[in-house]
């Protein structure tokens, strides 16, 4: 990964405080999994979460026994929450390959100590995502028609269709997530091991170590295959948001059928994925005691990123009401109106306000580290990108070439069960992650601290 | 300096010396290659890039076996589609090409990704030999350390030059904390 001689070029005070060694980050993260006592914050958390989960039961239950009726869907707007949702856990996810991947060809050394959440996150996050589609077919048993696998009815899924670049792309993801993720485990699940204080413990960590024992012919085809994942991971997240993308952009619906949709698509993934990484990590560090490992640095570098990708979505948005006036075409010009003047006028302002007006708090250095305001501004930007998908889906199908085709959608009690029930669901595991698995991968953060660059003794 | 001299009846899997320093490890690594040893090995909290110099690792396996997985993904990928779309299951929509290249690249690339990455990972693991359920490094009481905090340098038994008395000498000579017996 890094070359070694990188801890001295960056200022260690500010990625990791001073006074760390080697065994005093290990023990301090590792702790944290097989020393801290549970407290009832925790219990008090996972109990709400594990609540609200339960209305993704309720709603899939109920979904199930009567149909895709129960939602507000209807035709026209034959895509409600479930396509609103997917792209939107989606999105979220986007920001830990990119924090895992991206900044680790960029050699930037701060990502250390926030990738391993990052990554938690992301997984989490695409199975939430995954939910939307499965059930919005209305029958999941079905789910493996999408599939390329031999059938009895001699049918075959279409390889010239979106949905179905969405399912190679979506599996894809979760499973390159999830191996990278574990990967990256490997060497902290031995330190989990080694540390254990219980034979049970030492045992189930010992397990899933698979024996890993820092050999450094072990290492040297470790770094390499860590970079190749992260080589591969890369054009991976981007791909996967422009698929999505392109479930809008192929078709012709007026305000869908655009070519900055990918590149937009990609920006947006990445300033939602960030706003909820901040949205984690600022109670997480705060409840955990680890400011001096997630420090003020990394939360102004997540804002300043949040804050760049704010700016790509706002050209995005602009460009957006530019093609549509300048295409001279009734249809987009209709529609762009009508999504600013429209029924769904309000989405759109809020959007505006979310997404665009709130991150330019983030210029100011100080807003960028003061993490409770920073708190307040990330969950805002999660709000607004939520409405941007729902401005997307919703104000592009319900008026579009026929007036007499026209119509309305407003979601039920049962879209809000299954949305909800999801972010229960992603609480949920956030919570049992934190306690069960290293929230903060260790051996990346040994090698920030200036103890840990090579000075060779001079030779007697 | 202790030495630790269990009975004789132990198989001795090899010795193993404990450095402070990263830099301490590096230079012990790079004298005991030069000293001609073949079968020793270096145990860090975390990966140093100076030891891949020092021990002369180059193993590149893992990079030809990812384009392989990734090159066969591609293939696959654009094969299963060229397949279902142009012999299981030909559909004419509007008069298209059968096989529309263009559309078929996004799974062609997943595939690509997919294979690659997966054996990215796999064919570390299987040249690393893991999953490994026992090593006789683990013998040595002090060896928990090796994932915390201390840098550790095993000199095996069955290398051709190993002897009980010189290499535990040598290890000495290269500023080691303590030398230990590996039990195999």
């Amino acid at each position: 990964m890094q070359p070694v001689e990188l801890p001295d070029k960056i200022h260690v005070g500010t990625v990791i405080d001073e006074g760390h060694s080697l065994a005093s980050v290990s023990d301090k993260v590792a702790g944290i999994v097989l020393k801290r006592k549970i407290t009832l914050g925790w219990v008090f958390g996972l109990l709400i979460s594990f609540a609200v989960l339960q209305n993704l039961m309720a709603g899939a239950t109920w979904l199930l026994i009567k149909g895709v009726g129960v939602w507000g869907i209807n035709i026209p707007i034959g895509w409600g929450f479930a396509i609103i949702n997917f792209v939107w856990w989606i999105g979220i996810g986007h920001a830990g390959t990119l924090i895992s991947a991206i900044l680790l060809l960029l050699n930037q050394s701060w990502r250390n100590a926030i990738n391993r959440f990052a990554e938690a996150m992301t997984l989490f996050a695409v199975m939430c995502a995954g939910m939307f589609p499965v059930l919005h077919t209305g029958r999941p048993w079905l789910a493996y028609w999408l599939l390329p696998i031999p059938n009895t009815m001699g049918m075959w899924p279409q390889f010239r269709s979106p949905l179905l670049w969405d399912v190679f792309a979506v599996s894809t993801y979760l499973t390159i997530s999830a191996v990278f993720w574990f990967v990256g485990l490997i060497p902290d699940l031995a330190t989990l091991r080694d540390s254990a204080k219980t034979p049970t413990s030492r045992l189930i960590y010992g397990m899933l170590a698979m024996g890993w024992r820092n050999s450094a012919r072990h290492w040297q085809r470790y770094e390499k295959a860590s970079l190749l994942l992260a080589g591969l991971a890369t054009p991976l997240v981007v791909s996967v948001h422009t698929v999505v993308s392109f479930d809008f952009a192929v078709s012709i619906i007026p305000g869908w059928h655009t070519t900055i949709f990918p590149p937009y698509f990609v920006a947006g993934a990445i300033y939602s994925g960030f706003a909820m990484v901040l949205t984690l990590m600022i109670p997480v560090r705060r409840f955990y005691g680890l400011d001096d490992i997630i420090t003020l640095r990394h939360l102004n570098n997540m804002a300043k990123v949040t804050l760049a990708t704010a700016l790509i979505v706002a050209y995005g948005y602009t460009m957006e009401a530019f093609f549509g006036y300048f295409s001279a075409d009734t249809y987009e010009k209709f529609m762009i109106w009508n999504r600013m003047t429209g029924p769904y006028a309000i989405f759109y302002w809020c959007l505006i306000l979310c997404n665009i007006i709130t991150p330019q708090f983030l210029w100011s250095k100080k807003i960028r580290t003061s993490p409770g305001i920073l708190w307040i501004i990330s969950i805002i930007v999660n709000i607004g990108m939520w409405l941007e998908r729902f401005v997307i889906v919703v104000t592009s199908l319900h008026r579009d070439f026929l007036p007499s085709s026209w119509g309305y959608y407003a979601p039920t009690i049962w879209d809000w069960a299954v949305y909800t029930g999801t972010l229960g669901l992603f609480m949920t595991l956030i919570f049992l992650f934190v306690r069960v698995l290293p929230m903060i991968t260790i051996f990346e953060l040994r090698m920030l601290l200036p103890s840990a660059s090579v000075k060779e003794p001079v030779a007697q | 300096m202790s030495v630790h001299t269990d009975d004789d009846q132990i198989t001795l899997y090899g010795l193993i010396a404990e450095f402070e320093t990263p830099g301490e490890l590096v230079a012990a690594a790079r004298r005991t290659r030069e000293a001609g040893f073949k079968k020793y090995d270096a145990y860090s909290p975390y990966p140093i890039h100076e030891l891949d110099a020092a021990m002369d690792l180059h193993d590149n396996r893992v990079s030809l076996f990812t384009l392989i997985g990734g090159l066969l993904g591609c293939a696959g990928g654009f094969g299963l589609a060229t397949w279902v779309s142009a012999v299981a299951w030909p559909l004419n929509v509007g008069g298209r090409p059968i096989i529309s290249v263009p559309m078929f690249i996004p799974v062609t690339f997943e595939c690509t990704i997919l294979l690659g990455g997966l054996t990215a990972a796999i064919s570390m693991l299987i040249m690393n030999g893991l999953p490994q359920p026992y090593h006789p490094v683990f013998n040595v009481e002090r060896f928990v350390n090796a994932s915390r905090s201390k840098f550790f340098l095993c000199i095996e038994s069955d290398d051709p030059k190993f002897d009980r008395t010189m290499t535990q000498g040598f290890l000495e000579s290269l500023g080691a904390e303590e030398v230990a017996e590996v039990a195999a």
